[in-house]
């Protein structure tokens, strides 16, 4: 159950597997983006409703072939640079895109948290995305005949989220902005939580987002591990990294530079999070 | 006013269009400025809801991301995200959204996915986001875009979101649920669908801009309406908000971030 972060990615990250990083904004699990890079793992079909740093920093290293997602940008700064030159340059590799809306995605990951096989919205109406993907299709209601779009269910071969805290039999607690992350939790065949605190007992609360030992495959005791993004309770988005990474990751050779000095010669986060303090980031 | 910037008329040409206790869909830039000056200055009841979950959000500065903490901290609860797009607009919960768009044509319909062909784009865009949803729920769209002869165009690259499809009530016939794109604030003044074919028609210009800018910025031959109003300048009063507004939006996202470092040793 309890795991460091370098053995739970050895353990449970094979190359080519379906990969969930989720948490939108908030509690994205860098950290473990990270470990995935060092471990030069390959070929991953990474799925995540924003691909936000974390997934362009992967797909810059070569990690990923094929990429779900369905907002892709540097939110309020611009573009990710390493996705746009993958789609457009095909580098370091070819990416197959499976382009959603957030309400598709959505339903697709609550379909899959249900263990149902698809997930229906009206959604998608009158635009070009159902043509260019052929995972976007549409059902006839059996009661009113009405037609609905419909989107196969999403089942991360591994998802990963970054929380506040896990107790002594590994519940997980999560607070303040959640996204779609309860749903990729529950839709994972594996579930992998790096965590900000580990405690006795987590406070009663009723109504709280809690995921149960029963379906957290590992449990990984990581501080800061969110960051640059952030952690309720914790620390705070680091906007200023957001807005600089648009200059490291224009140019492959300054990314490539960056990743190497960051990220490939550091030993694990806490390494890279001192790192950081050492150099202009 | 003298001495505004176009940026701010249309924060401000916007905001004056909502009214209060509307619940709106916000997205991030202009549209975040304009929803927060109206809920500063004659729509202090105004629910500001972001796809990230927080609903009923009250932010003293500008959030840079959907998701700043401060969204949640303001906010009157935050939910998981499906429940924002299944419960709360497709459910028809939802007055008003806002969008933007790289691309806009003259049915208000827009493109936020590529630039060129989706296959091998020359510029490949951020993409859908709630755009497509919002487009189709919201019971109004407002649209924010800079216009010029490259985002106004005759045919869209990639249509994200619908506007009125090929307009004459395409939409409509089509059973879109939300009412389409009701109004285009631009930096010259603002464009509205004609009742009849749907195309969008100068109805507006701020007051220092002519009908010949206007045509000379957008990629087809612009309808003109029977009467074009002039937009006020911003008052005084609307002026200082926004500025104090984007005042404490710079100094907050001036503070620098500590990393989340435990000293050595500690857990």
């Amino acid at each position: 159950m309890f795991f460091s972060l370098a053995d739970a990615i050895h353990d449970y990250i094979t190359d080519g597997a379906s990969v969930a990083l989720e948490g939108f904004t908030h509690l994205i699990p860098f950290a473990a983006g990270h470990e995935i890079i060092r471990q030069r793992k390959r070929g991953l079909h990474l799925i995540r409703m924003t691909p936000d740093l974390v997934y362009d920093q992967m797909i810059g290293m070569g990690c990923a072939r094929k990429l779900t997602f369905s907002w892709g940008g540097n939110p309020g700064v611009g573009s990710l640079h390493r996705l746009r030159d993958a789609v457009e340059h095909q580098w370091p590799n070819p990416l197959e895109l499976d382009e959603h809306s957030h309400a598709g995605m959505a339903a697709a990951f609550c379909a899959g948290a249900a263990r149902l096989p698809f997930g229906t919205l009206r959604g998608y109406a009158g635009t070009d995305l159902p043509a260019r993907n052929p995972n976007i299709r549409s059902v006839t209601c059996p009661f009113t005949g009405e037609s609905l779009a419909a989107v196969p269910a999403i089942n991360p071969d591994v998802t990963i989220l970054h929380a506040q805290r896990a107790d002594r039999e590994g519940n997980v607690a999560i607070e303040g902005i959640l996204g779609a992350a309860r749903e990729a939790a529950l839709a994972a065949h594996t579930l992998i939580v790096t965590v900000e605190e580990l405690v006795e007992e987590l406070p009663p609360a009723m109504n709280a987002i809690v995921l149960p030992h029963w379906i957290v495959t590992a449990v990984v005791h990581c501080p800061g591990g969110a960051y640059p993004s952030y952690a309720r309770g914790h620390y705070t988005r680091d906007n200023s990294f957001y807005q600089r990474w648009d200059t490291v990751a224009r140019e492959r050779d300054d990314f490539l530079a960056w990743m190497e000095q960051h990220v490939l010669r550091t030993s694990d986060h806490r390494a890279f999070l001192t790192g950081l303090t050492r150099a202009d980031g | 006013m003298s001495g505004c910037s176009r940026n701010e008329w249309m924060t401000v040409a916007a905001a004056r269009l909502l009214r209060d206790k509307s619940v709106c869909f916000v997205g991030i830039g202009l549209p975040s400025a304009a929803c927060n000056l109206a809920r500063l200055t004659h729509a202090p009841g105004l629910v500001l809801i972001y796809e990230s979950g927080t609903i009923g959000t009250r932010p003293q500065v500008l959030p840079l991301s959907i998701g700043d903490g401060e969204l949640a901290e303001t906010a009157a609860y935050v939910v998981p995200l499906p429940e924002v797009f299944s419960y709360y607009l497709q459910a028809g919960r939802v007055d008003i959204g806002f969008l933007g768009a790289a691309q806009i044509d003259r049915y208000g319909n827009l493109n936020s996915t590529v630039i060129g062909p989706y296959d091998l784009p020359t510029t490949r865009l951020p993409g859908a986001g709630g755009a497509p949803e919002i487009a189709l729920h919201a019971r109004q769209v407002f649209v924010m875009a800079k216009a010029s002869k490259r985002s106004f165009v005759e045919r869209l690259d990639f249509c994200t979101s619908a506007g009125y499809l090929d307009g004459y009530g395409a939409r409509a016939r089509g059973g879109a649920p939300g009412g389409g794109p009701r109004a285009v604030i631009t930096d010259f003044g603002m464009l509205a669908p004609h009742p009849q074919t749907d195309e969008l028609q100068l109805v507006a210009l701020f007051a220092d801009a002519s009908v010949e800018e206007a045509c000379a910025a957008v990629g087809w031959p612009l309808a003109l309406a029977d009467a074009i109003d002039t937009i006020a300048p911003p008052t005084p009063h609307e002026l200082d908000t926004l500025r104090a507004l984007f005042a404490r939006t710079r100094e907050a996202h001036a503070c620098p971030v500590h990393l989340p470092l435990a000293p050595e040793g500690l857990p």
